[in-house]
């Protein structure tokens, strides 16, 4: 690679500038506010820890993480998500907490992806995880949360798809009981969404016809709370009778919630991360093509810190919801400008300094720093432009 | 009010074959809407979409990123590029094959080298075989590499097996059979989850029809 020029910046990270920091401050702390409202409190972690901690059990692949070696020798990861360091935090700083524990964040986290646009290396996300709840209220609760975050963001029109990993390992493991190598194929399928491949390993299996329109069905699981219903004709297995249980139980609480309507159902749906145990649910925006949230019951990577818990949470992705977010109008900062000739400065800063106090934005500036003899340009919108920035109002100590 | 579907379709070789396909389903898609104007958009609101006319390579692309809700590609180009997009039906059109081709007197090389429009499948393919292999990417007349001495093989799409004859090669393995395929974006698919739905029952009675007449 030839030396960089020196605007350049590594790929796959960005500048915010001021307009579109402001306008993420805003969408932050609109969604923080959201999630203190519903019993969470924020906490930070370390942007650097341990490959061989919180790297290891990470559900982002080992290729895509950040490794850089401190002064020992010893391996480190760029966090790939908050929900590992806050599972270790959990373990151990908070260990003597009892349960449930319910924390927030709004984060940036590192992956390395291809060089292309749309694809950060450095990324903001904001989240929620509640720890040592197994219920369907928990799950629930966590996408009613997600639903009013994205609606504190700004978002206007969306949709959560919701499904649960248990009915799918149910269903395969009673339709394919002795060949679990072809129900990771089948699996690996619907995961990279490809439907096409799903069939056709299912037409190259010699299956009872029963078993093979029951493989072949699932793929016709998408839609409102009706696709539960015919979920469960299609089982008798436990597990996956279990799965459907709870995502019926999940939408009556939804229901309470006055949210059911946001809420779709897909069976098929088994998420990027073989670590999640349970319902597992994703949220799509109109004008953006990836989806804005994602989140799911994680149970096993607790006890991998040493403190066994259920645990279920998701995380928004900031950086998309900046793209397409309309917050009110309105936020735009009216400023002020004090000029003053040196011989009025002292009451000059004093009457700036009162404004302030008013919450008012004030810039000062003393007269040779401003070009010409009329300092300020009445416009037509109102305000005044000096030196080509608008200003709602000038004070002139001269 | 029906949302309008913004459909990427390939140009040239699959675009009539995909139009006809979608015809046969039973869309009303008028006879004058061709590829061979000038124009990259074009509305079909009959049917309900526009059309959004792409070079192959590109419909996945504009898939993935969602401004196109649907498209229309070969198994070839999904394979190569890899996108996160739904692959929702396999629709049976521009029916070949992806081939290992050479001189029909081809014997195992020291350095063997491949060239190839597809050097992300074949890396993969020779990988998983085993088998220690340069690639090189070409962008066309793939079948020049053997003859000049570019390469010992290639590997590229095999339809009526002509244009390797005409060159003096031979097949010597097919890798994968490849036909179209109808992709979606993720967001669409969620948002658009109906109309998507209704094109694929659509489409998918129309292929079983076309199967039991065979």
């Amino acid at each position: 690679m030839p030396k960089p020029k020196m605007f350049e910046k590594p790929a796959g990270v960005k500048d915010l500038l001021p307009e579109a920091l402001e306008k993420l401050r805003s969408i932050e702390s609109r969604v923080l506010e959201c999630m203190r409202r519903w019993g969470y409190s924020e906490i930070m972690t370390p942007t650097l820890e341990y490959y061989d901690t919180v790297g290891a059990v990470s559900s982002t692949s080992d290729h895509k993480l950040f490794k850089l070696l401190d002064r020992n020798g010893t391996t480190l990861v760029m966090r790939p998500d908050m929900t590992s360091p806050i599972a270790r935090v959990v373990a151990s700083l908070l260990k003597e907490r009892s349960f449930p524990i319910r924390l927030s964040y709004h984060a940036n986290v590192f992956r390395a992806m291809e060089e292309e646009a749309g694809r950060e290396s450095e990324f903001y996300q904001a989240g929620v995880e509640l720890v040592g709840d197994k219920t369907a209220d928990a799950d629930a609760e966590i996408v009613a949360l997600a639903i009013s975050a994205l609606k504190a963001a700004g978002v206007r029109d969306f949709n959560i798809a919701l499904g649960h990993v248990g009915f799918l390992n149910g269903l395969l493991d009673e339709n394919l009981p002795d060949l679990p190598e072809t129900q990771s194929v089948l699996k690996e399928c619907l995961m990279i969404r490809d439907y096409v491949g799903y069939r056709n390993v299912l037409a190259g299996l010699e299956l009872e016809a029963e078993a093979r329109h029951r493989l072949e069905g699932i793929l016709r699981l998408q839609g409102d709370e009706e696709v539960c219903l015919r979920a469960q004709t299609l089982t008798a297995n436990e597990q996956a009778s279990a799965a459907i249980r709870h995502l019926r139980e999940m939408r009556e609480i939804l229901s309470a919630y006055d949210v059911a309507g946001y809420v779709s159902f897909d069976l098929t749906m088994i998420g990027n991360f073989s670590y999640y145990t349970g319902m597992i649910f994703e949220g799509y925006a109109a004008g953006h093509g990836f989806p804005v949230a994602s989140g799911g019951r994680y149970d096993n990577l607790l006890a991998q810190f040493g403190r066994p818990a259920p645990a279920t949470g998701f995380a928004l992705k900031t950086n998309r919801i900046l793209e397409i977010a309309q917050p009110e109008t309105g936020m735009e900062r009216q400023r002020t400008l004090v000029v003053y000739a040196a011989h009025r400065r002292a009451e000059a800063i004093r009457y700036a300094a009162e404004l302030r106090s008013r919450e008012l934005t004030v810039e000062t500036r003393r007269l040779e720093a401003v070009a010409g003899g009329n300092v300020a340009q009445p416009t037509e919108g109102g305000g005044y432009i000096v030196d080509g920035v608008r200003y709602a109002h000038v004070a002139e100590f001269i | 009010m029906q949302e309008i579907l913004k459909v990427a379709m390939p140009k040239g070789r699959i675009y009539k074959q995909a139009s006809r396909l979608l015809q046969r389903a039973g869309l009303p898609i008028p006879e004058d809407v061709h590829e061979d104007t000038r124009k990259y958009m074009i509305p079909v609101p009959e049917a309900g979409m526009e059309f959004i006319i792409a070079k192959p390579v590109d419909v996945p692309i504009f898939v993935e990123y969602g401004v196109a809700d649907i498209g229309i590609v070969g198994k070839d180009v999904l394979m190569e590029e890899q996108r996160d997009v739904y692959e929702l039906l396999d629709l049976g059109i521009a029916r070949c094959r992806m081939s290992i081709i050479g001189l029909p007197d081809w014997k195992p090389v020291l350095n063997p080298r491949v060239a190839t429009k597809y050097p992300n499948v074949a890396s993969r393919y020779f990988r998983q075989k085993g088998q220690q292999v340069e690639v090189i990417k070409l962008n066309g007349s793939i079948e020049l590499a053997p003859l000049i001495g570019l390469s010992d093989r290639i590997v590229d799409m095999v339809e009526t097996g002509q244009t390797i004859k005409e060159n003096g090669l031979v097949e010597h393995e097919v890798m994968y059979d490849i036909t179209s395929r109808l992709i979606a974006n993720r967001v669409s698919y969620r948002l658009k989850h109906e109309p998507i739905r209704h094109l694929c029952d659509m489409l998918q009675r129309s292929l079983h029809e076309t199967e039991a007449r065979k």
